[in-house]
């Protein structure tokens, strides 16, 4: 199963090897990782994408855990949450398709961030599955380029009863 | 006033308390060893850096203090790799010192650079580098606090040249507080008063103690809560010593090489408590099939040992130490304890009669060639067993840990984790700079004494009485046992073929040799041996080469599978 960890790790040179030396030491997987200062630039927060069963997540929480320079690590799964990725599609455009890459984009609540004679490079935020989706879509009009980010991730506040 | 980095980090020692530091100097730490040349610390000077972390690591085994050393950039650093893993994996508190190149050089491939900061991350419990003096005494002393809290390890600490000669105003942190790393010493309430109602519960309770309850110092609580509820014991190699080895109550060690009896309690037993222990496979053999039938207690300060091989019912986070006092502190208010030992009557004869397999068994003949295990009681004999024993490893380490019986804790020093040929004799030093007046016995086999016997020199240079028994059978013997016994006696290259004459070998370091080639001569050598008080003495024990030892339980097998004599 997969799991979004969030790691708050003392913000100095060397934790992003310790961290990853971790996982690739201990034959646990990084799918997606995404690293910046929180809001107190002596902390960073690094949200890591990672499968596996319940063993092996206990370890990965408890190793992370374990390292000097991590601060605390949560684990969002069972719980409410709210993540996205962001991606850049740069995908060809032709006088005769524009306007149907322009309808995909409005339906997806995506952006057109940049515009040559050819291409569009489209902006989108979303979960994955959005991103697959607009990416499934626009893959017949020829996609020159993709670049996603990894996944970041954010407890929902508790709702008013 | 200010201070160079260099004399900061002196100072740094000096209110550590450090006064015995291992190493060998090199370009990039002349800064440092200009101002040890008038420090009131005393610097051992090794032959190889290598040797120098393993005395430091011996000495810290034997004294609970931490062992410090100093080596410089590049090669330096680098040979101590082989120390550090050693330390990591047994979790003993060593400071390592590396001198780095100036920090403007760092990157450029400068003359003796290493990236020893990347090269040491996943074997030591944390290291640093320090880019600006201004850091120095603060990181010293968190990597002193690191490495002797929690559960113990090696740090290092690397140090460019231009943070040595740079200058600041010293003040040295009274108080170390780190947000990220706080260790749990405090068991929960709750789980220590549910572990205790299991065990009072159990018909056939076993506890399984390691080599946390010596890092904690906690032998006198183990003894106490174990003879109070007359529970049956064992320990693994780590372990040897937390609990005395001549108890009616113990069982001998388990595992691979344990005893009959202590591996057949293990698999029927209905609780386990584990102390300080971390389930390593030589130990449980096949994971699935160990202590199948037992509700499992597990006391460990270290959350990642929990549950990391071995669903456990019970864990307890929490230094052994404060648990077991908390575990004796509840016992009085609890009732029925006299009932709950008689209880246990048919499972100690049960045990009972297990031990009677005596699977510790070898027969001497004085007309034949000398038997390793001859060697080994005959020096527990001689010591009465007042002496600190390291040994390298392979059979000459399981058989002392088999036949040497340890009553007192940090009397034996070996390498249980990584597993390090060359360990014992360096060991063996650091721990005799730390106790001058104890006997302290490397036992070795001929492979692995060579692999730092150059420290010979460091033995003689500081007048170390150093005893080295060597198992000598002109093989690499475990390696040779597995060969016979898996794959069909082809000895490939573990014959050694060409050994030196450690006679003469001692004899040109300044050090005394002395040699047995039959039974009736172990005896007078190893005596001799021990009226030596001002040098290393070498023990050349010339032993039936194809002994093995057992009992054995094949790798992957279930430990009840054993392989008797």
């Amino acid at each position: 199963m997969r799991h979004t960890i969030s790691v708050l790790v003392n913000n100095e040179f060397g934790v992003l090897a310790r961290i990853a030396g971790l996982f690739s030491g201990r034959g646990f997987n990084i799918e997606s990782l995404c690293v910046a200062e929180t809001i107190d630039p002596r902390i960073s927060r690094m949200t890591i994408v990672t499968s596996g069963d319940d063993k092996i997540l206990e370890q990965i929480n408890k190793q992370l855990n374990k390292l000097i320079d991590v601060i605390k690590v949560h684990d969002f799964t069972g719980e409410e949450y709210i993540e996205r990725e962001l991606a850049l599609i740069k995908v060809t455009a032709t006088a005769t398709n524009r306007a149907e890459i322009l309808s995909i984009v409005d339906i997806f609540r995506a952006k057109v961030v940049d515009v040559s004679p050819r291409t569009y490079t489209i902006e989108i935020t979303g979960d994955e599955e959005k991103i697959s989706a607009i990416t499934e879509l626009l893959r017949p009009f020829g996609i020159k380029e993709i670049v996603r980010t990894g996944r970041i991730a954010m407890a929902r506040s508790p709702k008013v009863k | 006033m200010k201070k160079t980095g260099a004399q900061i980090f002196v100072e740094c020692l000096l209110k550590e308390g450090v006064d015995t530091i291992f190493g060998f100097p090199g370009g990039a730490v002349l800064p440092i060893y200009d101002e040890l040349y008038n420090a009131p610390i005393r610097h051992i000077l090794v032959r190889h850096e290598q040797g120098a972390v393993h005395m430091a690591d011996g000495y810290a085994r034997a004294t609970g203090r931490p062992g410090v050393v100093v080596v410089t950039s590049g090669p330096g650093a680098t040979n101590t790799v082989t120390g550090i893993a050693t330390a990591y994996m047994d979790s003993v508190p060593v400071v390592v010192f590396t001198g780095q190149v100036p920090t403007p050089l760092i990157g450029n491939d400068a003359f003796q650079e290493a990236d020893i900061v990347g090269i040491t991350r996943p074997c030591t419990k944390h290291n640093y580098l320090i880019k600006d003096v201004r850091d120095l005494a603060r990181k010293i002393k968190e990597a002193f606090y690191v490495a002797t809290t929690g559960r113990p390890g090696p740090v290092l600490v690397d140090l460019p040249k231009d943070v040595l000669t740079d200058s600041v105003e010293f003040v040295y942190p009274e108080t170390v507080r780190m947000e990220s790393y706080q260790p749990t010493y405090r068991g929960h309430q709750g789980q220590i008063k549910k572990a205790l109602n299991l065990i009072l519960k159990a018909k056939r309770p076993v506890v399984y103690a390691g080599g946390g309850v010596l890092l904690s110092n906690a032998s006198e609580e183990l003894k106490k809560f174990v003879t109070k509820l007359n529970l049956p014991i064992t320990t693994t190699l780590m372990g040897l010593g937390a609990f005395p080895g001549t108890h009616p109550l113990f069982m001998g060690m388990l595992g691979m090489h344990g005893t009959y009896c202590a591996n057949m309690a293990v698999t029927n037993t209905d609780c386990l408590i584990a102390i300080g222990a971390r389930f390593d496979d030589r130990v449980t053999g096949k994971v699935d099939e160990f202590a199948p039938y037992a509700d499992i207690i597990h006391i460990d300060i270290d959350p990642t040992s929990i549950s990391k091989t071995i669903k456990v019912d019970i864990p307890i986070v929490g230094d052994v130490r404060n648990v077991l006092r908390d575990m004796l502190k509840i016992l009085p208010s609890v009732g029925g304890l006299r009932e709950y030992k008689k209880s246990l009557k048919e499972w100690h004869r049960q045990i009972k009669e297990w031990a009677s397999t005596h699977s510790l068994a070898y027969t001497q003949d004085m007309k034949g060639g000398i038997k390793p295990q001859f060697v080994i009681e005959k020096l527990y004999e001689l010591t009465k067993g007042d002496a600190i024993v390291t040994t390298e490893v392979g059979q000459n380490q399981m058989w002392a840990a088999q036949y040497f019986k340890f009553d007192s804790p940090r009397t034996f020093l070996t390498s249980g984790g990584l597993g390090t040929m060359g360990f014992g004799f360096p060991a063996a030093i650091g721990a005799q700079i730390a106790f001058p007046k104890k006997t302290v016995i490397d036992i070795a086999g001929d492979g692995s004494i060579q692999m730092n016997i150059q420290e010979m020199a460091t033995a003689v240079q500081y007048k170390l009485p150093v005893k080295v028994a060597i198992i000598n059978n002109r093989f690499l013997g475990m390696v040779r046992q597995w060969q016979e016994l898996f794959y069909n006696k082809r000895y490939s290259y573990s014959c050694l073929g060409v050994l030196p004459d450690f006679v003469k070998l001692a004899e040109s370091y300044g050090g005394v040799g002395l040699r047995a080639t039959k039974p009736d001569e172990v005896e007078p050598v190893i005596k001799k041996a021990l009226e030596i008080k001002d040098r290393p003495v070498l023990m050349d024990f010339v032993v039936n080469p194809e002994e093995d030892v057992y009992p054995m339980v094949p790798a992957g097998q279930p430990i009840n599978k054993m392989l008797l004599v």
